[in-house]
């Protein structure tokens, strides 16, 4: 099968200031009509990568682009493809939200019916009809992050980048942004965002960059990403616990199938498994025939967390949502 | 092409203007400038103190007009750069910058902002100062030249503005250096004290700032005629085309480097 075009090419791409490699040769591809995510902690440098990648910056080395254009050398016409959702609410007090959208239209050269159809169309769209006549001053913080959204549509970009769309929202707004990324999705456009949350990572996108320092640390699915650490993990705990049992219980493991690899512990084994559902039979059976006394048994699928600690070496702070106030 | 050059200057221009019309007060004091009061207060002030044969004027107001005038004109233009700045550091021009538009559009519609309300307000100070009896000698031409010596002015100024507003590290740093350049242009110019009344070395500085020619460009278009105005705005020609191309360089170099 042919490839197609990816949405977004990034190619060895650089970005060093003086004394940080805020990006560090990075390559990766996003594919059309995906979610893409970047996730990474605070400072990991994934806004530079979107500033990149929609022509506010200049790579040091490397280089990007969109559907196949260089975003340095065509900045132009990869504008015209892009839609931008800043981190920070880049938003003009004074001007209302309509206005703002007018303003956005204008400098897209939509002509004014076109304008003003996709402007009712987006506003109904998040809600913000009825606040569309007052300024923004007055729009609570929710509120100015769904007009900021809303300026980043007004192209109708092909490849739409939100740097963290959802920070500092609550749970009822984050989850509603979600359910319209997936929307735009539908809709065939490519979606870039940047996370600091592993939840919304897992759950929201497609595929995932885990970013650390600048450098490409992970690569693939939620999904690829957790089954890459090797199976879900078991942990059996033995009761009471002597050492020569144990040893003899991790022995007769290692020979069961499904069962990828054991380390024992003094109170019991770790386990990483394919296929739990044959995986936790077989290990109450050979306890049993071991006469090994199981106390407890526990179960879980990797999570992104496990991903992230394995990849980078250091724990995920995921940093819940704050409360935010309106200024 | 033009026309979305057009649509692009015509829709971030309309955007000052409404932001303008938000701030009611700061509205009313663009209007009602504090350069008002500099012409009423301090021109009736100093009436009796100056000497009306070292002005050469009728009187003090009549002399100091060309003075408030350029004054606005020279406080509008510094100030220009205040709203990109506020942009620059809210994230609203990386945003505007993200958008498909000419690199210029930003910054000629600010200009073509302060431009229109500069002129506007000098109009307003040309009112007040004819309540006074100070009427413009060479008519309307003369306050139509007056306005477009005043714009050529402005430009430039407007440039240093947006150069500083692309290039400081915080919007205190801004401030501070617009003081810094406002207060001794002001001073070492012609604006309150004709040349020939300030001591020597003064006299010698005042004629190195640009500000100094401009008011004597106005100056004889609101109090004398054609024939002594023309040599002079000859010659402020000159100077602001220099000006101007200096200035102009500098905001768009600064203007590159912060936005690429
Ligand atoms: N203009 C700059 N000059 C110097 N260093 C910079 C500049 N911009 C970013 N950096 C550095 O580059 C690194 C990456 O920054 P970046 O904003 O891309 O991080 P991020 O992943 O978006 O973090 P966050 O989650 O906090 O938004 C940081 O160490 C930051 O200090
Ligand atoms: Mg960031």
């Amino acid at each position: 099968m042919m490839d197609r075009i990816p949405a977004l090419e990034a190619v060895h791409l650089t970005k060093a200031y003086d004394a940080v490699r805020a990006v560090d040769d990075l390559s990766f591809d996003v594919k059309e009509g995906e979610i893409f995510g970047l996730l990474g902690p605070n400072g990991a440098g994934k806004s530079t990568t979107v500033k990149i990648a929609i022509t506010l910056l200049c790579p040091s080395a490397g280089r990007a682009m969109i559907f196949g254009v260089d975003v340095v050398e065509h900045a132009d016409r990869v504008r015209q493809m892009i839609g931008y959702v800043p981190q920070e609410r880049a938003i003009d007090r004074f001007l209302t939200g309509r206005e703002h959208l007018q303003l956005l239209g204008a400098l897209y050269h939509l002509s004014r019916e076109e304008a003003e159809r996709r402007i009712r169309e987006l506003l109904k769209l998040l809600d913000l009809e009825h606040k569309a006549d007052i300024p923004a001053k007055n729009y609570s913080g929710g509120m100015k992050r769904k007009l900021d959204l809303a300026c980043g549509l007004i192209p109708n970009p092909k490849v739409l980048f939100m740097d963290e769309p959802t920070l500092g929202l609550d749970v009822q707004s984050r989850l509603r942004i979600w359910d319209y990324v997936r929307r735009l999705r539908e809709r065939g456009i490519t979606v870039v965002m940047t996370t600091n949350y592993l939840d919304e990572a897992d759950q929201l996108c497609d595929r995932l960059a885990i970013i650390d320092g600048g450098r490409l640390k992970a690569l693939g699915s939620p999904l690829e990403l957790k089954a890459g650490l090797g199976g879900d993990s078991i942990s059996v705990t033995v009761g009471p616990p002597e050492p020569s049992r144990i040893e003899a219980l991790a022995e007769a493991l290692r020979a069961v199938p499904v069962i990828r690899s054991v380390s024992p512990r003094p109170d019991g084994v770790d386990l990483r498994v394919d296929a739990p559902e044959k995986a936790v039979p077989a290990v109450l059976e050979t306890a049993t025939r071991l006469s090994c006394r199981v106390e407890f048994i526990e179960y879980h699928r990797p999570r992104l967390d496990d991903v992230f600690v394995a990849y980078t070496g250091h724990v995920f702070r995921d940093e819940f949502p704050k409360s935010e106030s309106n200024e | 092409m033009n026309s979305e050059y057009f649509q692009e200057i015509g829709a971030l221009s309309m955007r000052w203007v409404r932001r303008l019309s938000r701030e009611k007060f700061s509205m009313i004091f663009t209007l009602v400038q504090p350069m008002l009061f500099w012409l009423i207060f301090f021109g009736n002030l100093f009436q009796r103190a100056a000497d009306v044969q070292v002005m050469q004027a009728p009187s003090y107001i009549s002399f100091l007009t060309a003075g408030v005038v350029v004054m606005t004109v020279l406080n509008n233009g510094l100030a220009g750069g205040v709203d990109l700045l506020f942009d620059k550091e809210n994230g609203f021009l990386e945003r505007l910058m993200s958008t498909p538009i000419r690199r210029s559009s930003v910054i000629l519609s600010r200009f073509l902002f302060v431009m229109t309300i500069t002129s506007l307000q000098v109009l307003v100070i040309l009112g007040v100062a004819a309540a006074f009896g100070v009427h413009p000698a060479t008519g309307w031409l003369g306050i139509i030249t007056i306005l477009l010596i005043g714009m050529l002015f402005g430009v430039g100024l407007t440039s240093i503005s947006m150069a500083l507003a692309f290039s400081v590290k915080s919007h205190g740093d801004f401030f501070s250096m617009l003081g810094f350049l406002s207060l001794p242009m002001i001073f070492l110019s012609s604006a309150l004290v004709p040349l020939e009344a300030m001591p020597g070395w003064m006299s010698a500085l005042a004629q190195l700032n640009p500000m100094t020619w401009v008011i004597n460009a106005i100056r004889p278009l609101l109090l004398a005629n054609w024939t002594e105005a023309i040599p002079r705005i000859g010659m402020v020609l000159l100077v602001l085309a220099a000006f101007d191309a200096v200035c102009l360089y500098g905001g768009v170099r600064a203007f590159r480097r912060a936005l690429g």
